[in-house]
């Protein structure tokens, strides 16, 4: 039996792609039971999170892992849904989904690597201002091919009929009718846990330890080989192809593509998830998109109880982000999943501590095991984890 | 050509404005090195201090002098009490807390003000001047504009150059350690300097709105448009912003005149990735060299 365990944390401690499918897997039974258990009102809400959730994961990649910040996300998101539209335009569009979704990938990633590797080549502020000028460029492009993208109105996106074999399945696994709005939330969270897979992986791999490094310091990275250039503008690039399937999946849920729908403080508010739940962790990003979709009606109702107008009303729920994202950068950089984690490790490592001290206060014969040593190595980690 | 000309005039006016607020951002970036993207929405806020002033029936000039003022103030509180616990810190976490700001004052001037677009007077005329039969595109307010902010350059030249509040300003932005242990008041100056910026921001967008509509959202795009002039000129030269915000209201203008103005900010994207790929230095710079 301890064998077994002993046998099932190595497994678990090295096989990590193993661990992330296996949570992967979890995920997808808990969207299961959860889609399964909502109304259809509440279904489009989720595919909603589920959207805004890839794009965050995408950005938290970016900034947490690499250090580099977009404001431009809003607008890529417009280009993978822009693309899904094109491809989506009537009932006989003959493409299958999961080529729309790759296409809206793909042209997403091109303009990545365009604006990627004219700003990430240099440090500071240059991407923040290149992918600031996309998010204000992008709605205007809309409106000045007006034949081909349908200018203010935008263009309508059809969803295909769902695949029989779908619906059958749908109905021998829950027993229920499979809706259009279930089936679209279904779409956005299977795209949401492949990409959150790819995207722990990625970090965990030689590519994110390079991001890693070349966040923390230029010169030891450069001096150990490590690109910087191209080290920055993959992780752009990842982090665009990232919005490209959000924008995907918005294109599916509210059926249109419209200007409107991507301005700047999409952008703004999708940065703003990623401070709340914390830089670079994927988790966190999720927690962060669940914040966006349900707490502005939340907000709205009480601005409307208090007197306001409901257009007023509406703004109070940007209001408390920005706060809470200024709040989070003054108080609490790592955010809150940075710092419930930072809060648990220091909690383990005082146990630890205290474990150790007492077993060397009780047995003076094993004097060899104090309690100093052992924690410094890991005060380190959770420092380094902290920044 | 005579198209030619007004889209001249017309671009050489709005340059004016973006040079301003370039100005402002690299002000604030010589001494605390921050680019200072909630600019936008603090010369936003003040120009609806001075729509509010109006509104209630006073002078245009009172709500002008108001506005500036107020600016002022915004800038220094701002400073001092946001900004000031990230400077020196992680560069992300600045640009974050820059950006959290411009969502805040966004959505607090949308539940204040409104988020209907509002009309803003403007002091003079804002038709063409007709000269020898033909209408010019240079219109009583533009003259205005162009006259204000040159003015606004003057002073400051002769702010940072003639006095000795200005040489201290200088000194904290050029190597704080040092100018600290001259007994220059070095928190003090970064506050300062902030609150000038902020005037020359509010200034931009007095100017910009000047005539035309305001709502929350009016200065996003002069953001954009004053961060790329400032690239352009290297981000880091007072005398860079002003003539790349020239340049570039000259080239924004022939753009929306010649191709369509839904491209304006696509241009100044371009303009943005061309400049980062040949000069990423802007475009008077000498050497590339950067202190690791």
């Amino acid at each position: 039996m301890a064998a077994l365990r002993t046998r099932a944390s190595a497994w678990w401690a090295g096989s990590i792609l193993g661990r992330h499918l296996l949570v992967a897997l979890l995920g997808l039974v808990v969207v299961v039971v959860v889609l399964e258990s909502s109304s259809d009102f509440r279904n489009l809400q989720l595919a909603s999170m589920a959207y805004l959730g890839i794009a965050a994961g995408g950005l938290t990649v970016l900034t947490g892992l690499n250090g580099q910040i977009s404001l431009g996300h809003g607008a890529l998101m417009a280009i993978g849904a822009y693309t899904t539209a094109l491809l989506l335009d009537d009932r006989e569009a003959s493409t299958p989904l999961p080529l729309v979704v790759l296409a809206a990938v793909v042209v997403t990633l091109l303009v990545g690597i365009a604006v990627g590797a004219a700003a990430a080549r240099l440090h500071g502020p240059y991407l923040a201002g290149a992918t600031l000028a996309l998010a204000v460029a992008v709605p205007g492009i809309a409106l000045y091919f007006k034949e081909q993208l349908g200018g203010e109105q935008g263009l309508r996106v059809v969803l295909p009929d769902i695949p029989a074999w779908v619906l059958d399945l749908a109905y021998f696994v829950t027993g229920q009718d499979l809706t259009r709005s279930r089936y679209v939330a279904y779409l956005a969270w299977l795209t949401l846990v492949i990409t959150f897979v790819l995207l722990a992986n990625l970090a965990r791999s030689r590519v994110g330890r390079r991001w890693r490094a070349v966040r923390d310091d230029e010169v030891a990275a450069e001096l150990a080989g490590v690109h910087l250039g191209r080290a920055r503008v993959s992780a752009f690039v990842v982090s665009a192809a990232a919005a490209g399937a959000a924008g995907a999946m918005m294109a599916l849920t509210v059926r249109l593509a419209a200007p409107s729908g991507f301005t700047l403080t999409l952008s703004l508010t999708l940065l703003s998830a990623v401070v709340l739940g914390g830089l670079g962790s994927l988790a966190g990003a999720l927690l962060g998109a669940a914040l966006l979709t349900f707490l502005p009606q939340v907000v709205t109702d009480i601005g409307v109880d208090a007197g306001l107008s409901d257009i007023r009303a509406a703004e109070l729920a940007p209001l408390v982000y920005g706060v809470v994202m200024v709040l989070v950068i003054l108080l609490a950089p790592a955010g809150i999943v940075g710092t419930v984690r930072t809060a648990l490790l220091k909690r383990r490592l005082r146990r630890s501590a205290a474990a150790q001290t007492r077993t060397a206060g009780t047995n003076p014969t094993a004097p060899g095991t104090p309690g100093t040593p052992t924690t410094d190595p890991a005060t380190t980690t959770s420092k380094g984890s902290t920044t | 050509m005579q198209q030619l000309l007004n889209t001249a005039l017309g671009g050489l006016t709005l340059g004016m404005v973006y040079a301003a607020f370039a100005l402002a951002l690299v002000l604030i970036w010589r001494s605390t090195r921050v680019v200072n993207f909630a600019q936008a929405p603090m010369a936003m806020v003040t120009t609806f201090v001075a729509l509010v002033i109006v509104d209630a029936g006073h002078s245009y000039w009172l709500a002008f002098a108001a506005a500036l003022a107020s600016g002022l103030v915004l800038g220094a509180v701002i400073e001092r009490v946001v900004v000031r616990p990230v400077e020196g810190g992680p560069e992300i976490n600045a640009v974050i807390l820059t950006l959290g700001l411009f969502i805040v004052l966004h959505a607090l001037a949308a539940v204040i003000f409104g988020n209907r677009y509002r009309s803003f007077p403007a002091p003079f005329g804002v038709r063409g001047i007709e000269v020898g039969g033909t209408t010019i595109a240079l219109t009583g307010f533009g003259i205005f504009t162009i006259l204000a902010v040159l003015v606004t350059m003057g002073l400051l030249l002769l702010l940072f150059q003639r006095t000795d509040i200005g040489l201290r300003m200088r000194a904290s932005a050029f190597n704080p350690e040092v100018a600290r242990l001259l007994g220059v008041r070095v928190g003090r100056m970064l506050t300062l300097g902030w609150a000038l910026a902020s005037v020359v921001g509010s200034l931009a967008g007095l100017l910009i709105a000047g005539g035309s509509l305001v709502h929350p959202g009016y200065m996003d795009s002069v953001v954009v448009y004053g961060f790329v002039a400032a690239v352009l000129g290297g981000l880091d030269s007072p005398f860079g912003a002003v003539v790349g915000g020239l340049l570039l209201g000259l080239a924004l203008s022939f753009v929306s005149g010649y191709v369509g103005s839904q491209l304006v900010a696509l241009a100044a994207l371009v303009i943005l990735m061309l400049v980062l790929v040949l000069r990423p230095g802007g475009l008077f710079a000498q050497t590339a060299a950067r202190r690791v």
